[in-house]
Order: structure tokens, then sequence, then C-alpha cells
């Protein structure tokens, strides 16, 4: 598939220091992108560039092959959903809708038919002769995703746009945007610090941290091998474990690892909990010894604590039948199917 | 009787007779001058003139120095408003979205001309004018009933900018509207209720201004209130009453035609120190 979005070597720095240095990345047509990052890494900041908010001090936007890093926003192909404050309150729903074609000026009867099919896209029509301040907040944040899909733009880029609305709603609307970007084949590019979204919506994410893009790769690439310590820490829940590389091996306590990456030195080891492996201690074998210092049923699965002699608490997901036949303070010993190294800074 | 008033309850009874004194004070005078306006004869202690009567009416519509005040008044007014409009909206507009340096002291300093007695100010205003030959002119009327109303022309059109968001305004860049479009689709008509409440404000603050007409516009331009002076001090108190009544009417109708707009929410925001 061609390529929709190409940023290249974008750079913007804010006189507070922060910003992004150097950023390049391909959107694929059709493609659903996440950024995703904690708060101030500069997800936003490419948003706003993409969108013609920003003047990035360099680099080069290509949309649909056309450079668009001199134009402003009015006269670029794309389109913004904000995180609030979207719809103008002065303006039924039919009018703010239509706001964007008007000024197109397309033919009234086009302009109806577009309002319909895009009110009936996000679900919510007949409410042309409504104002905003009649609508829910979550009803309000589809108007504006509504608005954006009628101007037909190039790319539909998604400030943070369902963080303002409650968890199911928020749900829910996740899977509407899904829904609206199969049905459309529309490429979207959307900003979230929220993981959990991230990993639902799209076909790739782009992990930011402090104005460097640490990986792109698809949502199971992501959770399953992640490039860098920071994305191991920021994606899902993760056990990090100090230990060292012997004669090419990686090595935790007992336990010993195939040095892949060729580290060198001292390394942290990575775990996810449901790689964890519990069996009562034998008091022989390979493994790391601990105790078990709590338990907590969450649902289909449980989570258990264990305090391993020398290296910290660990946490693992075991399936609710197993944890009856563990024990607090019981003597266990750890095993992992699965871990990733990282060099030790 | 009393079972009937332990029913309503005191708190009931106390909130009526606060309304009973609150229309008293604020309706009662009002009253009092409708019926002096149309009153040849009243003497104490009758409740209700002797004579009902337009004359006073006759009179201060035929004297032609009062009619004339009364255009006069209108015209300025307008003129007060509009040039307040085209100088003030800009500049509340560049308040509440340009961050330059010393803004909030800028900001501040149309609270000077309310921090002196205006009669100190309207002389070392004078002073000047002399100088620069505005005395007697109506520029120079204009100019100092401006300065009565710099303040609310600013601080609540500024505070009506700022409630508009930063995303409607670059939402409506986004689906293609150039940014004077956006102000004047977007950011304007919501600026509007406080622009509005603003500019009626400043016409009806221009209609009753008096002292520093009276320095600056004296002897040609003698406003409603001006005439006033004179008419209360020469003519029986009907004569006083029929000429209050017209000065009162124009901010009865406009606030009566803005009630939709005028809100205590958009006053308070001018108001508040951001």
């Amino acid at each position: 598939m061609s390529v929709q979005l190409s940023i290249r070597n974008l750079t913007k720095r804010y006189k507070t220091g922060e910003g992004v240095t150097d950023i390049s990345l391909d959107v694929k047509k059709g493609e659903l992108v996440t950024l995703l990052g904690p708060s101030g890494c500069g997800k936003t900041t490419v948003l706003r560039s993409i969108g013609g908010f920003l003047e990035p001090d360099s680099g080069e936007i290509m949309i649909a092959s056309r450079n668009v890093v001199k134009l402003p926003p009015e006269k670029r192909p794309t389109s913004m959903v904000f995180q609030g404050y979207n719809l103008w309150p002065h303006m039924s729903i039919y009018e703010n809708l239509a706001f964007g074609l008007k000024i197109r000026k397309t033919p009234k009867s086009e302009i109806k038919s577009a309002v319909e099919e895009a009110l009936r896209l996000v679900r919510l029509p007949g409410v042309e002769k409504k104002f905003p301040s009649q609508l829910s907040g979550g009803q309000q944040q589809r108007i504006a995703v509504a608005r954006s899909l009628l101007l037909k733009p190039e790319v539909l880029l998604l400030d943070e746009p369902f963080s303002a609305l409650d968890a199911k709603l928020r749900h829910e609307m996740r899977e509407e945007l899904r829904e609206i970007q199969t049905e459309t084949g529309l490429t979207m590019v959307f900003v979230t610090h929220d993981q959990e979204e991230a990993l639902s919506l799209s076909d790739r994410i782009i992990v930011m941290n402090q104005g460097n893009i640490e990986q792109i790769a698809a949502p199971q690439d992501i959770y399953d091998s992640p490039d860098t310590l920071f994305v191991a820490q920021f994606i899902g829940k993760m056990n990090f474990l100090k230990g060292v590389v012997e004669e090419d091996k990686l090595r935790v306590g007992s336990l010993v690892f195939p040095n892949t990456k060729r580290l060198e030195g001292s390394i942290v080891i990575a775990v996810r909990p449901e790689d964890v492996m519990i069996v009562a201690d034998s008091g022989e074998g390979d493994g790391l010894h601990g105790t078990i210092k709590q338990m907590m049923v969450l649902g289909h699965y449980a989570e258990v604590s264990v305090e391993l002699d020398g290296h910290g608490t660990i946490r693992a997901f075991q399936p609710r039948d197993r944890v009856k036949e563990l024990s607090m303070g019981q003597r266990v010993t750890v095993a992992f199917a699965k871990v990733i190294a990282y060099p030790n800074k | 009787m009393s079972w009937y008033f332990r029913a309503i309850g005191f708190r009931k009874i106390f909130e009526f007779l606060l309304l009973v004194a609150f229309v008293v004070f604020f309706v009662g005078p009002l009253l009092n001058l409708a019926v002096l306006a149309f009153s040849s004869k009243w003497n104490y202690p009758d409740l209700l003139p002797r004579q009902w009567s337009l004359q006073w009416w006759h009179f201060v519509l035929q004297e032609e120095d009062i009619a004339k005040s009364i255009g006069l008044s209108f015209l300025i007014a307008g003129l007060v408003t509009v040039l307040s409009i085209v100088l003030c909206i800009p500049a509340a507009y560049a308040f509440a979205r340009i961050r330059f340096p010393l803004s909030r002291f800028f900001l501040f300093s149309f609270l000077l001309t309310h921090a002196f007695p205006k009669m100190g100010l309207y002389v070392s205003i004078a002073v000047l004018f002399y100088k620069l030959g505005l005395m007697n002119t109506l520029l120079g009327v204009v100019l100092v009933h401006m300065i009565n109303v710099l303040m609310f022309m600013t601080w609540i059109p500024t505070a009506a900018f700022r409630n508009v968001h930063t995303a409607q305004e670059e939402s409506a860049r986004d689906v293609g509207a150039t940014p004077f479009r956006v102000f004047r689709s977007i950011t304007l008509p919501m600026a509007m209720p406080g622009i509005l409440v603003a500019s009626i404000f400043t016409f009806l603050n221009s209609l009753d201004e008096a002292q520093g007409t009276f320095l600056v516009g004296i002897p040609d331009f003698k406003t409603m209130p001006i005439v006033m002076y004179s008419i209360i001090a020469d003519f029986p108190s009907s004569a006083g009453a029929v000429f209050s009544i017209i000065l009162t009417a124009p901010t009865i109708i406009l606030l009566l035609a803005a009630q939709r707009f005028v809100s205590a929410d958009i006053m308070a925001s001018g108001f508040q120190v951001k």
C-alpha cells in the first residue's frame, strides 16, 4: 500500500526544552497509527505539526506525496479532532457539520446528504437541529468526529479525543472508531497516553519518550518484544530483575538464558507476569526461590506477589484455579517462560 | 388566621416581606415619578393628583432647547458606543489572545480612570482640551464620555473572548476557514453577548453622563442630564418628572431588548482577575 503520510526529520524545540527531535515516520494509506507516550513526550507536538497548528523548526511533512509544511491549517488535507471544545455552541449540529463544506462552496443538497451520511456513521442520525449544549460529552465528540469525516481528509488526526469521557464510554467509542475506520478506509493518526487504548485501536503504535521515537511496531510486537527498557516499562505490566552476562549467557541467580542480543556486563531482565511460572519449592532444581507475599484474585486470573531471595518482589499472573494450591507465606520456586534482556544503564 | 401563617412558615413570610420592601423601594419612586409626570395639581395630603394633564409633556417637548438636547444626547451616545466598539474590541481581543509583556498591567490601567474623583480628572482633562482646542466641541464631549466606559468596554469583551476556547478557533481553521473567517463566524458571534452587554452599558452610561459634559461641552453641547439640572431648578417638579421618564425610557427599553444576553455571569466574568 502507498504511503499516505510521511514525516522526515521533524524537529520542534520549545524554549522550555520540551519538543521533538529528528522524528521520521511513515503512515500507510488506510492505516491507524497511534502516537503513545507519557505527557510531555512530544506526541501532541508531532500531531499539531501535521495539522499545521505548529511550525516545525525543521523537517518535512508529506501528505499524499505533497509537502505541506509551509501550508496553514485551512489549506492542509488534514482534519483534527481535539480533546474537547470542538464544537461551536452558537451553531446547531447541522451548521457545525456544514461549516467546512459551506466554505468550500458545496451545493446545499450535497451538504445535506453529506451531513446525514456523517451522522449515520457516528450513529447519531436526526440530531441536526439540536445545539451542542443539548448533547452529552460523548455525543459531542462523535459530532466532532463526524465533522472531520465528512470533509474526507487525506489524514484524520485525533488528539486524545476520548480522554475526557468515562471508562465505559471510552471503550465504546474506541470500538466505534475502529468500525468507522474499517468502513471509510481513512488514514488516521491517533494521540493517546493510554496504552490500553493504543493497544486495542492501532495497526501500529509509535512509542515516544522525551521527544524521541522509542519504537514503531504493531501492538502485538510492542507488547511481546519491546525494543527498549522504556517501552518495556511503559507498555503493560512487567517485572524487572538485575542480572549479568557470563560466558555469553544471561544469568539471574541460578537461571540462565541465551544471549540473543549480544549484551555485555550488567543487564536488566524483563519478564511479563503471565510468563512467570510458580511451583511449590522442592528445595532443588533450577529457579529462583522465594516466599508468597500476597495473592489477589482479579476476575478470571489472580495476581501473586512473590518475595524472591535477593531479587526483590516479582508479580505473576496465575489461573484462578491454580491459586487454590498456593498459600500465603509458602516457599516457592519461580521460573520464566520468556525473558527480554536490556543493558543496565 | 394564625393557622394560616403557621402553615406557610416563618421563612416564607419573611421572604414575602422582603419582596414587598424591595418593590416599594424600587418601583415606588418610579410610580411616583410616572404619576407626577401626568399631573397638573397634586397637593399634600392627596393620594392621587387632583388634576391629570399632559401639559408638562407639551411643555417639555415643545421647548426647542429640550427637544434639541434629546437629539444631541442620543447622537453623542451613539457616537460614543460606535467609537468605543471600534477602539476597544480589537484591544479586548489582543488582551484575550496575544501574550505581550505587561498585558495585565495595561488591562489594570483602565481602572485608573475610576480610581480618582471624577471632577479632578475632568478638570485636568479640560486643561488639556483648552490647549488642543477641544473645549466646546462634539469631539471633546465624545472623548470625555469614552474615558468613562473604556474599562467596561475592554474588560467585559476581553472575558468574552477568553471564553472562546483555542480549540474552537483551531477546529474552524482546520475545516478550512481563514483567520478572518474564524473571527467573523466563530469568535465574534461567540463573544457577542459580552460585547452587546458592554455596548448597552456604554450607551446608557453616555446618555447619563453630566459632569464631564458640563465641564467640556458648555455652552453649546447641552445634553439631557445638563438640561435636566436647569429644568429641576427652574420649573415645577412635574417637568422634571416628565424629563426623567424620557431619560429612563431608553434604559428600560434597551435592557428589555437585551434581556436574553444580559446576565450576571457576563458582567461578573469581566471583573474576574485572571
